[in-house]
């Protein structure tokens, strides 16, 4: 691979977007129908109608119900994924179980959940604890599960057992799987709190997302729509900050071993 | 290493045996416990009114609505159109998304340039949720099948790009350049040399395709009500009929394992012959 | 000094031990009856064919395995699960060490978890890492190392965890030649300066007389004793000159004989069977 100049770079990550967002502008100039986005127009209003008392109203409760959906999510999950891999009586309890719950679409619960709790913060939280729970909790059994046996044998013979085995052991063993079921989660922790949001609520980002379009204000709606996939991206990149300073290890022996091939 | 079959010298020698749970037999059935014991225990947390019964209605009464809904006069026309309108979107949205995704891939793939112009734009528009864009579809097509069609082609589209792009960057470049020291033109090329190994990128691209495929019908079919499996479980739920919202749950993950099934199936058919077979590409 | 390692006590037992292995379809022997005493400070070989259940000894007398009969007694207490005082080096050097641990920390772990305190842990640390010949090292991770370097990493982590009896289960078969030979010295010297009883499995007979004061030669399974032998050769040993020398070259002819007929023994020593 050659090397490449942050110059080059910067051109081919900014040539293609910037031709289309230069022709999408040519060709909507003179446009009149209200439905079709200008680029220009989204940008005024993203900060026209989003920035401000908006952002704290609606896209702040969104965030919270979020994050409480998905920490909460990343804390049983590995509790309870931990406890489960380490014993497989446990395994093989769950396995079917697990299976047929992961196969049922998440939003199918929302009207479920609705039925239960009703339409205020908890069922939304709720929805995406759940959710985000599956990925999580079956990645980190299957972490678990796979630990090294001679890595095991070690950690025996040099009387490291009880939650020191955990703590030092198994923890770190499985943090990759552990990793990969968090980063499978973040896309569906943000549709289903849009998702919740957009069908039955008082508030947040698809509440309010929703609510432009009813009053016809697309520009607005469309502004809106960018937020979400902002967030989506940020999210990604706090993640891959994160995963690339705890699982440095991790990285840095794969490279070694793919290079040895 | 020898078995012994020696007549047994009784009194020193314990037996050892297996334990139970590390038996073949042993995993069938304890996941069949595991089931029923879930069961047993919806089943009591709703008699003995641990949760409000009107909201979790019994196991038993549960899958007597599923029974209904599936073969009872008053529901079944009405969940079997749904479920048609569901795999309709399902089946449209993947095979445009697969067709879109196969030839972009393949054409981002093969060239550096392309994919390094497109690498940015990609990696910005991949995460915007399909949900995100329901209102555009809603406004763009109404509430019809069409805009469950758009995004589920939206949703799909990227997966099966990121696998393609990845199977064709894959190729082995000797085996390429092999094939070309012998003359082979474009096309047999991309017949014997890259179509092998995208396929297992493929085929994994597709299975994921096909439940991401179903979580967003379903989920559009919710919001706005468009027609559908979903559609079908707000308007029951909106009613407060519990014991249909369930059973039509149930229905759906059930939907969903057999969809999971039958693409694996698929998976394992079209590559049964293929020596290596990828893992995920987790994107 | 383990000078005459014959005076000593017992520290070691190994008494009747058997192991069956139960599968689906049936017993596996993997060893029929292995009995010997280990004396403190003394440098024992266990030599055997492939297939004979050199591992699966070294796990019953490190406790990682319970055998079917007989036992292991260690300082006087039977052994029923991994004792505080001993060490065990595996072959598969890349999979004992920690991948997210560097090298310090992963000689230091087991300390931690015994609780020695932090100036005690450092200097071991230090010492076990200068004995090995890697104190230039300790911030590198494992996979970043030789396969050589990794080996030693884990001998230096059994070092300084202090035990009493070291295993070493063919520690150096995955390595290649010349690096199996600084190995090996670098054990006899470790074992001369700090007076560990060691237990060495190997398959490769020359190894197995150069570096040991004793030689047990294992037949193939199941498995069973068929000689133990002295190796008089003066406590000094050099790999050009041991191995050249003629007493050197009259045991590992003696030895390579006796695992000849290991390969082909099937009788058994005692009436010892069970039904599978």
């Amino acid at each position: 691979m050659t090397t490449r100049s942050i110059g080059m770079r910067l051109v081919y990550a900014l040539a293609l977007p910037i031709l289309i967002i230069a022709v999408w502008w040519a060709a909507t100039l003179n446009e009149t129908n209200p439905f079709v986005p200008k680029p220009g127009q989204i940008v005024s209003d993203f900060f026209g109608s989003w920035f401000g008392p908006l952002l704290v109203q609606q896209v702040l409760p969104s965030l919270y119900r979020l994050g409480v959906g998905l920490i909460s999510a990343i804390v049983v999950g590995i509790v309870l994924g931990v406890l489960v891999g380490s014993s497989r009586v446990a395994r093989k309890l769950t396995g079917p179980l697990f299976e047929f719950i992961r196969a049922v679409p998440p939003p199918v619960l929302l009207p479920v959940l609705l039925l239960v709790i009703g339409i205020d913060d908890r069922s939304k939280i709720f929805l995406i604890f759940l959710g985000c729970l599956w990925p999580i909790l079956l990645n980190t059994i299957d972490g678990v599960r796979g630990v090294d046996q001679v890595l095991a044998d070690t950690t025996r013979t040099y009387g490291v057992t009880g939650w020191q085995r955990l703590r030092r052991f198994v923890l770190p063993a499985s943090l990759p799987r552990i990793m990969t079921g968090i980063r499978l989660a973040l896309p569906i922790a943000i549709i289903l709190m849009v998702v919740s949001e957009m069908y039955a609520a008082i508030d947040g980002l698809g509440y309010q997302i929703m609510l432009f379009k009813q009053i016809f204000q697309i520009g607005p709606m469309w502004a809106g729509i960018v937020i979400i996939g902002l967030i989506g991206i940020v999210l990604a990149w706090i993640f891959r900050v994160i995963e690339r300073r705890v699982l440095a290890w991790y990285f840095g022996q794969r490279e070694v071993e793919t290079s040895e091939r | 290493m020898a078995t012994i079959t020696a007549p047994a010298d009784a009194a020193t020698r314990p037996q050892t045996r297996t334990p139970f749970s590390q038996t073949k037999l042993s995993t069938p059935i304890l996941g069949a416990l595991g089931i029923v014991g879930f069961i047993l225990v919806w089943e009591l947390a709703s008699r003995l009114s641990l949760v409000n019964p009107t909201y979790l209605p019994p196991f038993t009464e549960v899958f007597a609505a599923v029974i209904e809904v599936v073969a009872g006069e008053q529901y079944r026309a009405q969940f079997w159109t749904a479920l048609g309108n569901t795999m309709l979107g399902w089946s449209v949205g993947l095979v445009i998304a697969l067709v879109a995704g196969v030839v972009c891939g393949v054409i981002i793939g093969s060239n550096r340039w392309v994919r390094d112009f497109t690498h940015s734009t990609i990696e910005f528009l991949r995460p915007i949720p399909s949900v995100g864009l329901i209102p555009i579809a809603v406004v763009i097509f109404g509430v019809r099948p069409a805009a469950t069609i758009a995004i589920v082609v939206w949703a799909c589209f990227w997966v099966i790009l990121i696998h393609v792009i990845y199977g064709v960057t894959d190729v082995d470049p000797v085996a390429d350049s092999t094939a070309r020291s012998y003359g082979l033109g474009y096309l047999a090329r991309a017949r014997y040399v890259v179509w092998p190994t995208v396929l297992p990128y493929l085929m994994t691209g597709v299975r994921l395709s096909g439940t991401v495929a179903l979580v967003v019908a379903v989920t559009i079919e919710i919001v706005v009500q468009a027609p559908g499996i979903g559609q079908m479980i707000a308007q029951y739920q909106s009613a407060g009929n519990a014991p249909v919202v369930y059973a039509l749950a149930l229905l759906a993950g059930v939907l969903g394992l057999v969809i999971n099934l039958a693409l694996r199936r698929l998976e394992e058919a079209v590559l049964g012959w293929h020596p290596s077979v990828r893992g995920e590409v987790i994107s | 000094m383990s000078a005459d390692a014959t005076t000593n006590e017992v520290l070691l037992s190994v008494r009747g031990v058997q192991k069956i292995y139960s599968t689906p379809t049936g017993g596996v022997e993997a060893v029929r009856n292995l009995t010997f005493d280990l004396r403190k400070g003394e440098f024992a070989c266990l030599v055997g064919p492939s297939g004979s259940g050199k591992t699966t000894l070294l796990k019953c007398i490190s406790g990682l395995l319970a055998p079917t009969s007989g036992e292991v007694v260690l300082d006087g207490k039977v052994v029923d699960g991994p004792p505080r005082n001993m060490a065990l080096v595996f072959q598969e050097y890349g999979r004992s060490l920690y991948p997210w641990l560097r090298v310090a920390d992963n000689v230091e772990m087991p300390l931690k978890v015994a609780r020695v305190p932090k100036d005690e842990r450092r200097r071991r640390v230090e010492e076990a890492l200068e004995a090995v010949g890697l104190a230039h090292v300790p911030t590198s991770y494992p996979w970043q190392l030789s396969g050589g370097m990794q080996q030693r990493v884990a001998i230096a982590r059994a070092i300084a965890y202090q035990p009493e009896v070291l295993l070493m289960d063919e520690p150096f078969a995955a390595v290649d030649a010349q690096t199996r030979a600084d190995l090996e010295d670098l054990v006899r010297s470790v074992w001369a300066k700090l007076g560990l009883t060691i237990l060495f499995v190997t398959h490769d007979i020359d190894e197995s007389v150069y570096l040991g004061e004793r030689v047990i030669v294992l037949s193939s399974s199941p498995t069973v004793i068929l000689e133990d032998l002295k190796v008089d050769l003066p406590e000094h040993r050099d790999q050009l000159e041991t191995r050249s020398d003629a007493r050197f070259v009259e045991l590992r002819h003696h030895v390579y004989e006796q695992i000849q007929k290991a390969k082909t023994y099937t009788g058994d020593t005692e009436a010892v069977r069970t039904v599978a």
